[in-house]
Formats: structure tokens, sequence, C-alpha cells
């Protein structure tokens, strides 16, 4: 019964022959997601930070996928949600994923409200 | 398909406790319950940073040049080394916490304890690492002055080098005396003191011509604004206040206190959880050495654990990218 793990990631391009072989294989990858994002904070590559996409530096949206993709492997890998039912995988991962996304989304428009506010100072107290 | 088997006397019985929804044991269940609810509260103090980052987008303070710190390695400007060792510190650690599940799937006691052995090793060398960077965030390195307004205003030379108030500050003779217990009937504890008043450094920012101030404010390639010769006298002298060295809860030489606020409650939330991880292991660790998990037939205490533990990982990826890199 240990050896029933899903072995294929990247959509099936890589499949490991032993579990503990997969755990190497994901180490890896995340070693290299990570040397990427060290590399890309000290360089600070300028086509990144120069072009802007939704009010952002392209470098932070950057950051925040290569996060993304580090937090799906931690969570399907080592946290055996690829072995688990799709339905506790879904009542896990979309019930947070919208949750979040909600509270990120007002908080963000809320924040940058008030620093306009702020700056322009045309209502000074009425927030 | 599952991860590991159960074996209790209530299989079969589906009102006995028998039934196991989502093919999940209780216990494996319960943990996944409270690794989404910690989620919830985890990303709730994010989101509030970036709530109060958006509030003070145009003077939040540079990761790069509050974490430029190396164990041992002094003078040496090194920004973000030292997290990205930690990161890889605390993924290793999951990796072998993984290991250790799995070898517990195969029923291997002695590789289940090398494992956990490591895992605890690299715990703990994060919990200090950890309380390293707290250290030398509260003691700080240049120190700064704060305005009657709450803002931070940092020294330069004119070079746009950053320059330690330790190294231009004249000492003034000074009456000042404390006021020590045994003195008087009225007793109130004197508050730290800043190693200059802030009329040492004003003299001493006057009799340098070579140094410059720069603000909170970020100019539009997103670094601090330099001031002039005479706007930054004009700076020290009208609106100067206060010597900040370091950062509290209430003051923080690397800009608003907010940012100490926020480094203080995340880092030390995840701090705890890292702590307790490693309490955990170890309790553990010793279930493993005496046989506890063989005689009950199966190492599943070992994988809950492991799914909180993997969580705190989890965390940390994105404490560093909202902390450090973004």
């Amino acid at each position: 019964m240990a050896d029933n793990h899903k072995l294929e990631i990247f959509r099936g391009l890589i499949k490991f022959k032993s579990n503990e072989a997969k755990i190497w294989g994901v180490f890896i990858f995340l070693s290299i997601v990570t040397i990427i994002e060290v590399a890309l904070g000290i360089l600070k590559p300028e086509f990144l930070t120069e072009n802007r996409f939704l009010a952002m530096k392209m470098l932070n949206w950057v950051f925040i996928i290569l996060t993304l993709v580090k937090a799906y492997y931690i969570t399907w890998d080592f946290m055996h949600m690829r072995d688990e039912k799709k339905s506790l995988r879904r009542s896990v991962v979309w019930t947070s994923i919208f949750l979040i996304c909600y509270l990120v989304l007002i908080v963000l428009i809320e924040g940058d409200y008030i620093f306009d506010v702020y700056k322009s100072n045309y209502i000074k107290f009425d927030f | 398909m599952e991860a590991t088997v159960v074996k209790t006397d209530t299989d079969g019985k589906t009102w006995g406790g028998g039934n196991r929804p989502l093919n999940a044991s209780y216990g494996k269940m319960m943990m996944w319950f409270f690794i989404v609810s910690d989620a919830l509260t985890f990303s709730g103090f994010l989101a509030s940073y970036g709530f109060s980052r958006f509030k003070f987008i145009d003077s939040w303070p540079i990761a790069d040049e509050v974490f430029t710190h190396f164990p041992f390695l002094h003078g040496v400007d090194a920004p973000m080394y030292y997290v990205a060792f930690m990161t890889f510190i605390l993924i290793f650690s999951s990796v072998t916490m993984v290991l250790a599940v799995d070898a517990g799937h195969k029923m291997q006691k002695n590789k289940v304890i090398i494992y956990l052995f490591f895992t605890i090793i690299g715990g703990a060398i994060f919990v200090g690492s950890q309380a390293w960077e707290w250290a030398t965030f509260i003691k700080g390195d240049y120190g700064a002055v704060e305005t009657k307004g709450g803002k931070i205003i940092q020294f330069l030379n004119t070079e746009g080098e950053r320059v330690a108030i330790a190294d231009f500050a004249i000492e003034l003779p000074s009456a000042r005396e404390a006021h020590a217990e045994g003195n008087g009937v009225w007793y109130m504890e004197d508050e730290t003191q800043t190693s200059f008043t802030f009329e040492e450094v004003k003299a001493g920012f006057l009799a340098n011509d070579d140094l410059l101030v720069r603000t909170q404010y970020l100019d539009e390639n997103g670094q601090p604004t330099v001031l002039s010769r005479g706007e930054s006298i004009a700076k020290v002298v009208n609106d100067g206040k206060l010597v900040v060295e370091g950062a509290n809860l209430k003051h923080n030489e690397y800009g608003t206190p907010l940012f100490a606020d926020f480094f203080f409650f995340i880092t030390g939330f995840h701090g705890f959880h890292v702590f307790s991880g490693v309490i955990f292991n170890i309790i553990i660790f010793f279930n493993v050495i005496i046989g506890t998990y063989e005689r009950r037939g199966h190492y599943e205490m070992v994988e809950k654990v492991g799914l909180y533990w993997h969580f705190v990982d989890l965390v940390w990826v994105f404490v560093f990218t909202f902390f450090y890199l973004v």
C-alpha cells in the first residue's frame, strides 16, 4: 500500500521510479526555483523592474508566480495532496484560494485608496 | 488512494466511526482542517501587511537595505543571502521529513529515526537563524533621526554612501544624571537612551559639510530621495527630534515603524510555529525510538506531524516572498 503513490510530476513529463526518487526530484526543482528568485532579487533586471502590469512591477509578478509554483509542489508532493481523493483536494485548496483572493483584493484596493487620500489631501478625515 | 492505511477495531462499522469521509482518517482530516484555518490566519497577517504597504507605497523601506548582514561577515554587504540560506534549511528539513514519512510507510524504524533527527536539527538551525535575524534588526546598523512628524531621515556622504551617526556625532558635555531607585520616594524607570542625543547628532551634522540627508520618500527610480546640503540642514534643524538606533515596536531606523511591527509579528508568529513543530518532532522522535508506532502497526502520527511541518515551510515560502523579495 505504500507503493501506490502517483510518481509523475509536470503532468507526466517526468516519472520517477520510486517515491523517494520523486522527493529528491521535487527538492531539486524547488531549490532551482529558489535560486532563480534570489538571483532575480539581487540582480533586479531592468526590463522586469521598468515594465508594469496591473499596477505592479513585472519582477514582483515573477516572484509571486514562482512562489505559487513552489507552494503547489510543496502541497502536492510533500503533503501528499497528489495522492488524496479529488474531493479532499478541492475542498482544501479551492476554499483557501477563494477566501485569500477575496481578502487580498478588498484589502489592497482599500490600502491604495487610503494612499490616494493621503497624497492628494483632498479629503482630510473621512474614512 | 490513501497514503497511510489505518486499522482500527471500528473498521467497517459506518456508525461506529469506521466510515472515512474523503478516504482520509480522522486525524489526518482534522490536521487538514487545522491547516486551512491556520493558512487563513497567516494570509490575514500578510494581507494586512500588504494593506499597510499599499497605504505607504511611496515610502516603504527597501528590504535589500534592511537585511544586509551575514553571520561572521562584518561589514560585508550581503543582502538576502542569509535569508536564502534559511529558506534552503527549511526546505531541506521538509525533504527529510517527507523521507521519514516515506520510511514510516515501509515500517523502516531506523530510517525514520535518522530522518526525523535531521528534521529536528534543520528546524533548530532555522529558529536560531530567526533569532539572529531579529537581534540584528533590533540592534540596527547606521542609526537615523526621527522627525517631529514621525518620519525617518538617514545620513549619506556626498558619494551617496550611508554614514553611521556614531561616525560624525560630536560629544557634548551633558548634565544628565540618571535617577536611581534609592534617591527618591517616587521612582520611575528611565527610558532607554540612545548612544547620542539629538543635539549631538545635529552638531556633528552641521560641522561636516559633506553630509547629506535622505528621506523615506522614494523617487521615480524607487530609491529614497536625497536632499541637497541646504535642504538637508533645514530638514535636520527644523524637523529633527529624536535619534533612533535599531528597531522596536515604536521606532524604526529603517523607515516606517509599521514595517518593524509586521516584521516582528509575522516572522515571530511563524517562528513560534517552527518552534512548536520542533517540539512535536522531538515528541514523535522519542515515540519512534521507544517503538510506540511499531506496536501500533502504522506511522500515521509521523505523517500528521509531517503535514504540519510542511505547512510551516509553505508559510515561510510566502513570508520570504512578501517580506524580502517583493
